[in-house]
């Protein structure tokens, strides 16, 4: 079987040369000394959730909430017991969007799954991270999380997501989170990609606004081989609002495709997006924003921006961002650019004695900074700011 | 001219004229003055007709047809005209396209020809004249860029052209510079006859400085609650709204004691 | 709001006022397509061996092609063995003059607005008209050819200019480009070339006016022009097809060769019949139309007003090769009813400081689904190369829909490109001073709307200018505001 079936979602992302190998998903062995290296800040005072080639670790984790404020159950688990009809009625939607083959890989690992649920009105004392855990030392080795979260009424869930390869053997992790949204929750989702250059991903976050509610995401990728990132954000109540940002600054032969949609079903909704990215060396960044605004969502407001900044005669920007409108009464807009960076602004501070090459790294941290600021836990922010200062100074 | 007779309006849920009533004659200048959110703009834009108004109670009678039953653009060619407090902008339509749209549908309602393109532009040259009002502005697209002062003599431009009956000038003074004011009410002045008559709509009373009002009401809270000559108008602009709202907002308290 | 709708869905549509029949006699090949009928139309047409065999070829590749599906566009298959590949109103006879042309065409011509007579004409405008598959009558030819210039039948130019027909026609858009480019080239049966020389601007607009008229009949023409250095031309283009239950095929193909310092500015009004309110019969448009601007400052202009054809599969583009190239795009597409339509442009920069621009208006009424899409392309070579797209969507009605999808590909480091797109209804306060004026709702709405598409209309020359803008409110009567 093709797996990047639906030619025209994967016209500018080739994953053939990642989908061939051969790989091996057994569990591995990892150690917490194996793990500190990606630890993130402020790991002391949150819920971390470990998986090791897709499979939740629960010796690595840490679950500082109680029961009572954060309920993490295998899928399989949640299916049969008090959470059946809940998971039942939300397992899986992604994949009315999503039907190419890589995805339909996933549903098959679907039984080794976690379920996250925040239960109404609470606010979880810690944000939960979660580390993926790719386990390359011995052989190519291939992850397949699959895990579902349910925000319900009125709660709060702040949640990071990152990833790591241990080895130098390639690396493919294709995961799928599910995030469904309960009326007046609200929900802020970052996810971090630093990973190296031999690990290629298939990243789908499906996030459903089944009730009002509030949903903010940032996406930062800095590393990595092939990286496809599938951002759904379905708006399937009236009056919803989101927020979503993405920041991609690329080397190397990183290839980042950031593919996004934004769905809205019901009247009143509004959504605010901007995806920034620079691409230096061979390296390859895609925008694939799509905006659907269905016939019952009249008064719609969705507004999108993508930026690129080309640094070099061997890097790509393909961009293609996609309005599809059937309802009347709405304002849409979206804005794409290509460019460089501010030759003027350049100048302006070699000419105070600032050398070209720290110029350009004040100037890529200040384009990249809007973005970053929407990053709003302090730890976090500040661990990305550190991330990209050193991924623009080196080399 | 115009009779309203208890007018009761309201926008979604929320009644925001309650009960108005005014008598207006030929010639007449009626100025109408009120705090913010006392249903001035409320009253222009009923009887303009704009449709997120709902009369709930009341009738409005122009020039002795139900104004109430008109859709707004037959109110405009009976002679009802609108100088807008916000006029909007129309990209790619000019203003000389466009008042000649107008005009010409005007004429069609009242069974003349439309007017070949020699007598418009002559017709044109004239009023704009009396509104100082410059070529190179007509020719660009409706109120796009303009700024405050020539989007309102714009409004002036196009009352010349369309020589209503009854006109209303909601707000014309806001956002105006001293010169621009001064042009502005010039052009009105230049427009007064016996036969035409005019509601001004205005916050300040600076604007009355220059157009004399023959009488000048005070909305509050959705009534007229005192009408006067322009003394009342000086009166204000010395002691402010307070000395009229206040006294109101007493009345009303005892009379719920 | 509810009022002004009630109003507008009140309002008879107008009838598509170009849909008449000519009764006249016409020589017709029977249904269906195969090498044979395709050696039919080249002996009827009295081609040299090379363009059958160039037509035979093509044939070939077309039959390994599958219909592209990647557009925006939802119609039953078309079966091509149901079409009529050649009609031709008889006699076709070598015409002397003009005075020779049947009185009954003259007449069709007349009625339609375009008058074939060189001496009624005022305005300086050569026209070259194109009914079903043969083009009928070429006016101001003397004139043109004192200056050098040749304006004519694509098929006198096999016969008369085989040279420059060999050397250019497919080398814009080969005949593997696409589907319905591969089928054009087996079955073209006629269609307009233009040459302008060396340092000759053409005195006047060189224009087209293509007719369908048998029915069953599909109409395969195929343009070229070809401006050497510094010359420049002005070309316009208007078709109309009679109103017909049945859907009808229009694959065309032009190209456009620009040479240094050149300049070729091509204007499309296209009205073909549209289908009625029900969506029942009017044409599948599928043209190829592409520019090269081959030289170093040359310069391709695309004007395009889309109000007809029940489906529209259309993207002029413009390979920007010289240095300093300039291509542009400016588009109206308004769709109303059933229709469908899916355009745009591509703008491919290969050279170095090429620019472009694209303006795109659509408007989308009734059931009808409108969207543009287009490619702005700058290659590894194209140092400085310049792109701003503004793309604009106008929705009149709750029950039609407006998509825009543009593809950005950026391989040079120096490339600034720019695309900006944005989608709304009629602003209901803008409607409301309109009315305040005097103004009733549907003429309001037609004022808005053509405010809108002004920066387009704008391109047009004036005397098309006016006629787009008259089309464009007759198509819009009776949507929904």
């Amino acid at each position: 079987m093709d797996l990047t079936n639906f030619k025209e979602e994967w016209k500018y992302t080739n994953i053939s040369s990642v989908l061939e190998k051969a790989y091996v998903t057994a569990p591995s062995e990892v150690s917490a000394e194996d793990l500190n290296a990606f630890r993130m800040p402020g790991h002391h005072k949150a819920n971390e959730l470990v998986f090791v080639n897709g499979r939740y670790a629960p010796a690595l984790s840490q679950v500082l909430s109680s029961e009572n404020e954060l309920v993490i159950l295998p899928l399989k688990e949640a299916m049969n017991g008090f959470f059946r009809d809940l998971v039942s009625s939300h397992l899986n939607k992604s994949a009315d969007y999503i039907k190419d083959g890589v995805h339909a890989l996933n549903g098959e690992y679907m039984q080794e799954g976690m379920f996250i649920y925040v239960p109404k009105g609470l606010k979880p004392q810690h944000p939960i991270y979660m580390y993926h855990v790719l386990d390359g030392r011995q052989a190519p080795v291939m992850a397949q999380p699959r895990n579902l979260i349910y925000a319900d009424e009125r709660s709060r869930l702040q949640l990071t997501e990152t990833y790591a390869t241990l080895g130098t053997s390639d690396s493919f992790c294709n995961e799928v989170l599910e995030i469904i949204v309960a009326q007046d929750a609200y929900v802020e989702y970052y996810k971090l990609q630093n990973d190296v250059a031999h690990a290629s991903q298939v990243n789908t976050t499906h996030i459903s606004q089944i009730g009002r509610s509030y949903v903010h995401t940032v996406v930062i990728s800095l590393g990595g081989g092939i990286v496809r990132n599938n951002m759904n954000l379905v708006l399937d109540a009236a009056n919803n609002e989101a927020h979503m940002y993405g920041l991609y600054l690329l080397k190397g032969k990183t290839h980042v495709d950031n593919h996004t949609l934004i769905d809205n079903k019901q009247p009143g909704c509004f959504s605010n997006q901007l995806y920034k990215g620079i691409a230096d060396d061979s390296s390859t960044g895609v925008f694939n924003g799509r905006i659907m605004v269905q016939p019952d969502a009249q008064k719609t407001n969705a507004y999108q921006s993508n930026k690129n900044i080309l640094l070099s005669d061997n890097a790509t920007i393909n961009a293609k961002p996609q309005l599809e409108i059937f309802a009347d009464d709405v304002k849409c807009s979206h804005g794409c650019t290509v460019g460089q960076l501010d030759e003027e602004a350049l100048f302006y501070l070699r000419a105070r004695g600032i050398p070209r090459e720290k110029a350009e790294v004040l100037l890529l941290q200040a384009y990249a900074a809007d973005i970053v600021a929407q990053i709003k836990p302090m730890t976090v922010r500040a661990y990305v700011e550190r991330l990209i200062l050193e991924h623009l100074s080196v080399g | 001219m115009l009779s309203i007779k208890n007018i009761h309006a309201r926008v979604e849920d929320k009644e925001i004229l309650r009960g108005i009533n005014l008598e207006i004659k030929a010639g007449e200048v009626h100025a109408i003055m009120g705090p913010n959110g006392s249903g001035k703009s409320t009253l222009s834009s009923v009887l303009a007709g704009r449709e997120e108004y709902e009369v709930t109670e009341g009738s409005v009678a122009f020039l002795g047809k139900d104004l109430l039953d008109l859709a707004p653009e037959d109110r405009a060619r009976e002679g009802l005209f609108l100088a807008f407090q916000y006029p909007v902008e129309i990209p790619g339509v000019s203003t000389t396209n466009f008042v000649k749209a107008a005009v010409n549908e005007k004429r069609k309602y009242n069974g003349e020809e439309p007017l070949d393109a020699v007598s418009f532009l002559k017709l044109m040259k004239e009023k704009m004249a009396m509104v100082e009002i410059d070529q190179s502005l007509l020719s660009r697209s409706i109120n796009e860029g303009f700024s405050g002062g020539e989007k309102k003599r714009n409004e002036v431009f196009q009352m010349a052209m369309l020589e209503p009956k009854l006109a209303i000038l909601d707000e014309t003074d806001s956002g105006l510079d001293i010169d621009a004011l001064r042009i502005v009410a010039n052009g009105i002045n230049e427009l007064r006859r016996p036969d035409r008559a005019f509601l001004v709509i205005t916050h300040y009373q600076r604007l009355l400085d220059y157009i004399q009002p023959d009488f000048v009401h005070v909305l509050y809270k959705g009534r007229i609650v005192k009408s006067g000559t322009k003394e009342l108008a000086l009166e204000l602009e010395e002691k402010g709204y307070d000395f009229i709202t206040e006294q109101i907002d007493l009345a009303a308290l005892s009379g719920l004691q | 709001m509810k009022e002004n709708q009630d109003t507008l869905d009140l309002t008879t549509p107008s009838e598509y006022k170009y849909g008449f029949v000519t009764d006249i006699d016409t020589d017709a090949i029977p249904k269906g397509l195969s090498e044979d009928v395709i050696r039919l139309i080249s002996s009827k047409k009295n081609e040299p061996e090379w363009m059958l065999e160039w037509r035979l070829k093509a044939y070939q590749y077309w039959l390994k092609l599958e219909e592209p599906e990647w557009a925006n566009l939802h119609y039953p298959k078309i079966n091509y063995q149901d079409i009529i590949y050649y009609a031709a109103p008889k006699p076709k006879k070598q015409l002397n003059s003009l005075d020779e042309v049947d009185p009954e065409l003259l007449s069709t011509f007349e009625k339609l607005g375009i008058s074939l007579s060189e001496q009624k004409r005022l305005t300086g405008v050569a026209v070259d008209v194109v009914m079903d598959s043969v083009s009928v009558a070429t006016s101001f030819k003397e004139q043109l050819s004192e200056i050098g210039v040749i304006f004519c039948s694509i098929s006198e130019a096999i016969q008369l200019h085989p040279e420059l027909v060999k050397k250019y026609m497919g080398s814009v858009v080969p005949m593997t480009d696409n589907y319905f480019s591969a089928l054009n080239s087996a079955v073209f049966t006629d269609g307009s070339f233009c040459y302008i020389p060396k340092g000759v601007r053409c005195p006047m607009e060189l224009s087209t006016y293509f007719r369908i008229n048998t029915e069953n009949t599909g109409q395969f023409e195929r343009t070229l022009i070809i401006a050497e250095d510094e010359s420049y031309v002005s070309y316009l283009e208007g078709c109309t097809a009679p109103m017909r239950d049945e859907n009808q095929l229009h694959a065309a193909v032009v190209e456009l060769v620009a040479m240094e310092k050149s300049e070729i500015k091509y204007s499309t009004v296209q009205n073909w019949y549209p289908g009625d309110k029900e969506g029942k019969g009017g044409i599948y448009n599928f043209v190829t139309k592409r520019g090269i601007c081959k030289g170093n400052h040359s310069k391709i202009s695309w004007t395009q007003v889309e109000t007809g054809s029940a489906i529209t599969w259309k993207y002029p583009s413009v390979i920007l090769k010289g240095d300093h190239s300039i291509g542009e795009f400016y588009s109206v597409a308004f769709t109303n009813n059933y229709q469908q339509a899916d355009t745009g442009t591509k703008m491919i920069h290969l050279g170095k400081n090429t620019r472009s621009r694209i303006v795109a208006k659509g408007i989308s009424a009734g059931h009808s689904q409108n969207s543009y899409r287009g490619l702005v392309r700058a290659s590894k070579q194209a140092v400085n190369a310049r792109n701003y797209s503004q793309c604009d969507s106008l929705l009149l009605g709750d029950k039609c829909g407006a998509h825009t999808f543009p593809y950005i590909e950026v391989k040079n480091k120096t490339a600034i490109i720019e695309h900006e797109a944005t989608t709304s209804k009629i602003g209901e306060d803008q409607l409301f001073y309109c009315r305040q004026r005097g103004i009733d709702p549907e003429a309001a709405v037609a004022l808005i709307v053509n405010g809108f598409a002004k920066e387009v209309m704008n391109q047009l020359p004036m005397e098309f200018a006016i006629e787009a803008q008259k089309l464009l409110a007759i198509s819009m009567e009776g949507s929904v505001g």
